[in-house]
């Protein structure tokens, strides 16, 4: 039987559409469709797809399941190695990881696992399966710093292996970056909201406003009977350019603006009371995931016009392949190979952005081709707001209040990458307070890697 | 949710709150502050730590009304609580190794300066106190920091108390007249803070300032509470909320504060019906 070279579709709200909303742009498969989809697996015997996969999802297997139509098995199966999978689901920039190597993409399009895994696990919590688990108390006590992918998975692991295990989240509500960064528009707050609630499930304790460092300190968590502490306090601190006028009024840190718009609910102004500039042209400056939420938001808020502002050009840009995609749709416009140089303002406010063109030149450090400016080619486009959306680093604030904790120059803290664990004894780390920004499922991976090495070394010293 | 203990009024739209929350007493210093949210779908907003108990877990806020949030606040009562109350953020105030200081407080910046001028006293440091405000029935604290300083000197803007005028007429007298000071510590409006730090800088005189910059998270992730400070930019949340006087740009901070001020206008108008909304 010849295998179609096309996935199947997934379904969208139509880009006129959702370009002024925020509810889900993907709306999802039906069972027909992912069954559909799931015939296309090759079910090879060396699946290179397992390989792509940062926490060896058994993609082969849960796929088979969804060919016999039996999504609860296939949701057992996926979440044997992944906690979250209508989350990875949506967010994983699978085109890098599993269908990158899926031996469907050499001729044609690699299977949808992606989409096949946000299928079963949509089908499965709506029909309200959860997998059963049994869980004996053994009494000992652990403490999760930070409430993101990489925390969460940490203590649901522990918690499964009989821990009493508390998180301590600085914001008033936990997720991390899934709250307040990641939009509705790509992963609605429900979802996160549901998984959160599997965890308190399961036993897991979540303390919200508790700052680790401000509130408490790590040292001090040991000494009140905890046993270990896992630190997934995530890269949240935003860099800015250091280009003048980067103070005006009107220009934003993609954080800032996202969690405005995401935590805060700035868009129901004001049913919520937190406000924010609906700019009606708008610069978003960055390539990655970030930059692509950044400028849809700002387009749902209203704006007539937003443009990317990139350094490099398209091949380079890390975000995930279908927000760009989506993104065009939508009719952001790409202004690649272009740098901000100056933000203009009149009257304390915004008026303009001063950028360079840019050429590739050689090769850098990344392997990428460094971007060199086009001497004279200085134009000036005519915005009223700039969100800047460059990066960002892990926060200082836990290094400098734990003695003995060892971090690199640009603050992650440095890990045995096979255990998670840090320079300070019963202290693991994991996630982008370790890597920098990355991606949701490495900071998964790494929150079940120090889950089960907290696990050997507690079980060590009955 | 963070139980308010007891609730006092200290003058017209100025409350103090006592709250229940361990988690901030129990580190909490002079110079910090708390991140409070009322209810749900409300906004973040900051507050200084104006006095704290380590053993009994509460510290206190005094807050003035100034729009939908703070208005939101002050409906609350005694028995009722603050959804989401986290802290002590900030830096604590550098108190330590200081023999004599001026301590300048302007409106309800009375409250934040209080927990310092407390401190310092407690060490043993000789301090003189400005307060200004509008006229006598807005004044704060009077009472309470006048039992803890050496000298008290009071302003109104009306002459309805105290000396006719406002705060810096009296610094400019105390320097003057030559007291020497290691050190001046200014909390107010932004524009109260900038005419002080122009005068000590023509005499000399360290100066503190107290940022208050619109914020969100107060933990350095938003980069919303920006401050120009030496030309360098600094996060008023976790690099502040005091830096040097004589380096702060005033003028942009004051722009910066007025960044919303259309939607507060627009949510001030729709107060009522918002009020009702909220069942209050
Ligand atoms: C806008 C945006 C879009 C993205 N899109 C994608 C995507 O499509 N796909 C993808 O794979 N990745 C994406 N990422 C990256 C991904 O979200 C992160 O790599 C991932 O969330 C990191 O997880 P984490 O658990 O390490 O940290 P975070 O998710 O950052 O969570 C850290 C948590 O710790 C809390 N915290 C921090 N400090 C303290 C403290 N001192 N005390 C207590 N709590 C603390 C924070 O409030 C936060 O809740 C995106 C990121 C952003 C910002
Ligand atoms: C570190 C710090 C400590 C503070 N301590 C005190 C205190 O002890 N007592 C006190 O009465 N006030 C204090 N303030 C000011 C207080 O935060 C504002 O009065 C309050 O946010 C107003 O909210 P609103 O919704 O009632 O008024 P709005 O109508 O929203 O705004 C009125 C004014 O408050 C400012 N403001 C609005 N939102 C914020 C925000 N999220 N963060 C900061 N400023 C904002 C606006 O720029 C405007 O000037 C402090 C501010 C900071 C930054
Ligand atoms: S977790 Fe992510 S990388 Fe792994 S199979 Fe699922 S979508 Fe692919
Ligand atoms: S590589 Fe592709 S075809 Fe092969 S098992 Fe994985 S998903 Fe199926
Ligand atoms: S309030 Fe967000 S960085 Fe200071």
């Amino acid at each position: 039987m010849a295998v179609n070279l096309n996935r199947v579709p997934m379904r969208e709200q139509d880009p006129e559409v959702r370009r002024r909303n925020f509810d889900e742009v993907a709306l999802g498969y039906t069972l027909e469709e992912a069954v559909q989809e799931a015939k296309r697996c090759l079910q090879c015997k060396k699946p290179m797809c397992v390989e792509g996969c940062p926490v060896n999802v058994r993609i082969p297997q849960f796929i088979a399941a969804v060919v016999e139509s039996n999504v609860e098995e296939a949701f057992r199966i996926i979440r044997q190695t992944n906690n979250l999978p209508a989350i990875c689901g949506r967010v994983c920039p699978q085109e890098t990881q599993c269908e990158q190597r899926c031996v469907l993409g050499r001729r044609g399009q690699p299977v949808a696992i992606g989409r096949l895994e946000r299928f079963v696990a949509d089908y499965c919590m709506e029909k309200g399966i959860e997998d059963e688990v049994e869980i004996k108390p053994n009494g000992k006590k652990v403490a999760i710093v930070g409430a993101g992918p990489a925390g969460l998975t940490a203590a649901a692991d522990l918690a499964k292996l009989g821990y009493d295990v508390t998180i301590f989240e600085a914001f008033h509500e936990p997720g991390g970056v899934l709250i307040y960064g990641i939009p509705e528009f790509r992963l609605p707050k429900s979802l996160v909201k549901r998984e959160i609630e599997g965890l308190k499930k399961l036993g897991v304790k979540i303390l919200t406003n508790v700052i680790v460092g401000k509130s408490i300190t790590i040292d001090e968590l040991l000494e009140e009977g905890y046993k270990a502490v896992f630190i997934g306090s995530g890269a949240g601190l935003p860099k800015f350019m250091g280009i003048p006028g980067e103070n005006l009024n009107g220009v934003y840190s993609a954080n800032e603006f996202l969690t405005r718009i995401n935590l805060m609910k700035a868009y129901d102004f004001p049913n919520s009371h937190t406000p924010i500039k609906r700019g009606k042209k708008v610069a978003v400056v960055g390539g990655g995931n970030v930059a692509m939420d950044a400028a849809r938001s700002a387009l749902r808020l209203g704006a007539d016009e937003v443009h990317i502002v990139y350094r490099r050009s398209e091949a380079e840009m890390p975000a995930r392949l279908e927000e760009i995609h989506h993104a065009k749709e939508e009719g952001i416009i790409f202004d690649v190979l272009t740098n901000p140089i100056e933000v203009l303002g009149e009257d304390g406010w915004v008026k303009g952005l001063k950028c360079i063109r840019m050429k590739l030149g050689q090769p850098d450090e990344s392997g990428r081709r460094r971007p060199v400016p086009i001497e004279g080619s200085e134009f000036v486009m005519d915005v009223d707001t700039v969100i800047m959306a460059i990066g960002t680093s892990p926060n200082p604030l836990i290094a400098s209040t734990t003695p003995g904790l060892a971090v690199q120059k640009w603050g992650g803290i440095i890990v045995d990458e096979e255990t998670c664990a840090t320079s300070k004894d019963r202290v693991y780390a994991g996630g982008d307070a370790v890597t920098g920004a990355a991606t949701v499922i490495l900071a998964m991976g790494a929150g079940k890697k120090a889950a089960k090495a907290i696990h050997e070394r507690l079980s060590r010293e009955e | 949710m963070y139980r308010i203990l007891q609730k006092e009024k200290l003058a017209p739209g100025i409350w103090l709150m006592k709250v229940m929350a361990p988690f901030v007493a129990r580190r909490a210093m002079p110079g910090q502050f708390i991140i409070l949210r009322v209810k749900e779908g409300g906004e973040r907003i900051p507050l200084t730590i104006a006095n704290y108990d380590r053993q009994e877990g509460w510290v206190t806020i005094i807050f003035q009304e100034v729009g939908l949030t703070t208005r939101l606040l002050a409906k609350l009562n005694e028995g009722d609580s603050i959804l989401d109350f986290v802290g002590p953020l900030g830096r604590a105030s550098e108190l330590d190794g200081l023999k004599r200081v001026l301590c300048i407080g302007g409106g309800v910046g009375v409250a934040p300066l209080y927990p310092q001028i407390k401190y310092l006293w407690e060490k043993g440091t000789s301090v003189d106190v400005i307060v200004g405000a509008r006229s006598k029935e807005y004044l704060i604290l009077e009472k309470e920091i006048r039992d803890i300083c050496n000298n008290l000197y009071i302003t109104t803007d009306d002459g309805s108390y105290g000396r006719k005028g406002f705060v810096s007429d009296v610094l400019k007298e105390l320097l003057d007249q030559k007291n020497e000071y290691d050190k001046v510590i200014a909390i107010g409006p932004l524009i109260m803070m900038k005419v002080v730090s122009e005068i000590t800088r023509k005499y000399g005189v360290p100066t503190v300032v107290s940022m208050n910059p619109i914020m969100v998270d107060g933990t350095g992730m938003c980069g919303g509470c920006r401050v120009t400070v030496g030309g360098e930019v600094r996060y008023a949340c976790v690099d502040g909320p005091d830096f040097d006087g004589h380096l702060v740009d005033f003028d942009e901070a004051m722009r910066r504060q007025r960044m919303y001020r259309e939607e507060e206008e627009h949510i001030c108008k729709l107060m009522e019906k918002l009020m009702e909304k909220e069942g209050l």
